[in-house]
């Protein structure tokens, strides 16, 4: 019973606390700790659906009208736990090593982006940008397009082993990367460097704001996903997958196929990164190539890695972490040592304001991915919320 | 078509293929090596051969700042670069083992490589960070030896830099010795024991870890060298400039067959002909519709075929799945 009351305690507190002080980053941190806390408190599974369905529907959209970055920062992070729990089925579950899946992204992002901005009218003459309405028929496009590339890919590749397969994924991704930046010629199809504007946005019902609607549009979709990767993890084919994981050998032996489950689990993975990337390229209204960077597809690796190779709630939690980190606490960070520094603070008799300015937390988010890479792999491998299997596995021991 | 100039470019073409092939033979032989020893893709030597081509630009700089550059003749100061640089980036790879890898050998065969590309990703901000410090610049370029720039022209469409042929002696220099210390010397000898057989090796009496870090040490000291050598040649280098020819030596490795040193020069030295001619060619060829910025298309494309036809590579053995 006190159990339930912290929880329904720590989320109302932190919410009031946003609405209180909506410029406080640090204050925005420990509502979400609060929705972490509620997920795991030992509270009857009724009232843990009811907070953090009444946290994540009501309380942020609130927030949001209070800070309306904050709501920008959840639809992100809505963005990448896709993203995560996509390549979780790829390398969490099929134990497949893709270091290219943010082509995936790009292949969604620029099929509505070409076809919802006027830039179509340069390809096939007149008519575009389609209506706002077929946003919705191109969450479908994008889902297929994207599984399609991943066939593609999976299909001459997939036979290779786990490490080759890891390189020629990543190749994948900077040819995607380098056909996106050179398509302007000879016929121009995504119009190079300077990328594609402007985008239309679907049509939004009521009266809420495009912030609001993006919000709620990512949370459905983040939702399906979810709902997606649960049952896929039970079924025949997600225990074909970490059958596969395992063991390929003994896999084969035991009658998985092996081509097909592979292709199966690329094209799963791809299709939930070609969904958000129609969502990303409609919320940003323009988009080009440097969005795509291999940058990008290991920080989503790194989220993945970091919550546990396999689990739904880790990817979700590394995905937040990760992401939170990156948009909030190194940017806070940064603003924080410049204004020490501006002040003339002093620590250990050393003037801060003699620090070099290059020294800016936020700029360095490939030393941050890297750190959480190498010290996961070596100090805890299995993630911070294990899958009990993979766990075992990782341990050495069966 | 303009067919007398494509003939014409021909031989320059071949000449710059051919150094670019050698630059990366030297980087990926620190690939295959490791590969050879331990089966892992050492994901963050592209940074390790980075790191040779910064010590050499610090040096130079600073011998520069000290006025010393014009006065000392010039293969000193090449020898001085070449040194520094392999010895930084030998213990480098050699702290990289030691730090990331080790700890994770027996470990199932994805998490090392996911460590290696955490370790790639850490050293480019860390140089990155220390040059912004230090020089406040992300760019640098190496300070020019009026020696080296010195051209010869073979005829009226080919002309060779002394920098271009000292590259080319430098890196066959370097492969020779390697091939001698491999096959011809007793520490080589151990280090083809570990990577047969782990274990029959230690019952031998062989130190595995240490021949695993000297095999560390010689392929991050070819790594920097080759990073010198980039640097002299190419002239202007940044934190993140080791990443694509990095996996391009990969590329490399593998089309020679991975694991197999005569194979890394070999597949170096055709990858860069085959890269050397899809930047020249494709413009000419196509009218100009797909250009010299499709080249490292062409070489991700070149790996993938060969994975697909010929994984074993041009010289390659069968490479067998760890049991």
């Amino acid at each position: 019973m006190t159990r339930a009351a912290l929880a329904i305690g720590l989320i109302a507190a932190s919410a009031w606390a946003v609405a209180t002080f909506p410029r406080s980053v640090l204050v925005f941190l420990l509502f979400q700790g609060s929705l972490l806390h509620a997920y795991l408190a030992p509270i009857p599974r009724w009232l843990r659906v009811a907070l953090l369905a009444a946290a994540l529907l009501v309380l942020m959209p609130v927030i949001g009208a209070y800070n309306g970055y904050y709501l920008e920062v959840a639809t992100q992070v809505g963005i990448f736990v896709a993203l995560a729990l996509g390549l979780n089925i790829v390398v969490g579950l099929a134990g497949l090593l893709d270091l290219g899946y943010v082509a995936f992204f790009a292949v969604g992002a620029y099929s509505w982006a070409i076809f919802g901005s006027p830039h179509a009218n340069l390809i096939f003459g007149g008519g575009f940008p389609l209506a706002a309405g077929w946003f919705w028929a191109f969450l479908v496009v994008g889902l297929l397009v994207a599984a399609g590339a991943g066939v593609l890919l999976g299909l001459p590749v997939l036979r290779l082993r786990g490490d080759y397969l890891a390189i020629v994924t990543l190749g994948f991704g900077e040819v995607i990367r380098v056909l996106a930046n050179n398509l302007d010629k000879p016929i121009n199809i995504t119009n190079g460097p300077k990328g594609i504007t402007p985008i239309s946005r679907p049509p939004v019902p009521f009266d809420v704001s495009y912030a609001e609607a993006f919000y709620f549009l990512v949370l459905a979709i983040v939702g399906v996903v979810i709902l997606v990767n649960r049952r896929l993890e039970d079924s025949h084919v997600g225990r074909a997958w970490e059958a596969i994981r395992e063991d390929e050998l003994a896999a084969q032996a035991m009658g998985v196929p092996l081509v097909r489950s592979k292709l199966l689990a690329f094209a799963c993975g791809a299709s939930f990164a070609g969904v958000m990337g129609v969502v990303f390229s409609a919320k940003q209204v323009f988009i080009n190539p440097e969005s795509f960077t291999f940058l990008e597809s290991i920080g989503v690796l790194a989220m993945v890695i970091l919550g546990g190779m396999g689990s739904i709630p880790g990817a979700v939690v590394g995905a937040t972490v990760v992401t939170v980190l990156n948009l909030q606490v190194l940017k806070g960070l940064s603003l924080w040592l410049n204004e020490l520094k501006n002040a003339g603070v002093t620590v250990f008799g050393l003037s801060l304001a003699d620090l070099p300015t290059q020294l800016e937390p936020a700029k360095y988010e490939r030393m941050i991915f890297g750190m959480i890479l190498v010290l996961m792999m070596i100090f805890r491998p299995q993630g911070i919320f294990p899958v009990r299997r993979r766990a075992r596995e990782l341990a050495g021991k069966s | 078509m303009d067919v007398p100039l494509l003939i014409g470019i021909f031989p320059q073409v071949l000449l710059d293929g051919l150094i670019l092939g050698f630059m990366y033979a030297l980087i990926a032989l620190g690939y295959t090596m490791v590969y050879g020893v331990l089966e892992f893709i050492n994901f963050a030597h592209s940074e390790i051969f980075i790191v040779g081509a910064f010590v050499g630009v610090e040096i130079l700089l600073g011998l520069k700042g000290a006025g010393w550059l014009e006065s000392l003749p010039w293969p000193l100061v090449l020898l001085l670069l070449l040194v520094a640089a392999m010895t930084v980036s030998g213990l480098l790879a050699v702290t990289v083992e030691r730090v990331a890898y080790r700890p994770l050998r027996s470990a199932p065969r994805l998490i090392p490589l996911i460590s290696a590309i955490g370790v790639s990703f850490f050293l480019q901000d860390l140089i990155r960070l220390v040059e912004s410090v230090w020089r406040n610049a992300f760019n640098l370029v190496y300070p020019t030896l009026d020696a080296l720039n010195h051209r010869f022209e073979l005829t009226e469409t080919l002309d060779v830099s002394v920098k271009s042929l000292v590259v080319i002696v430098a890196a066959l220099a370097m492969l020779w010795v390697l091939h001698m210390l491999v096959n011809r010397t007793k520490i080589g000898t151990a280090v083809r024991a570990v990577a047969e057989d782990q274990a029959a090796a230690s019952l031998m009496g062989i130190d595995v870890n240490r021949i695993i870090s000297l095999t560390f040490l010689i392929g991050g000291a070819m790594g920097g060298a080759a990073g010198v050598l980039f640097g002299v040649q190419y002239g202007l280098i940044n934190p993140y400039s080791g990443f694509i020819p990095g996996l391009k030596a990969f590329t490399a490795a593998v089309l020679g067959g991975i694991g197999n040193i005569p194979g890394a020069m070999v597949g170096g030295i055709v990858l860069g002909l085959l890269e050397a001619f899809a930047a020249s060619y494709l413009g000419l060829l196509t009218g100009g519709a797909f250009g010299a910025e499709y080249k490292d298309i062409f070489a991700f494309s070149v790996l993938i075929l060969i994975l697909v036809f010929r994984p074993k590579g041009l010289l390659g053995e069968i490479v067998r799945e760890r049991a």
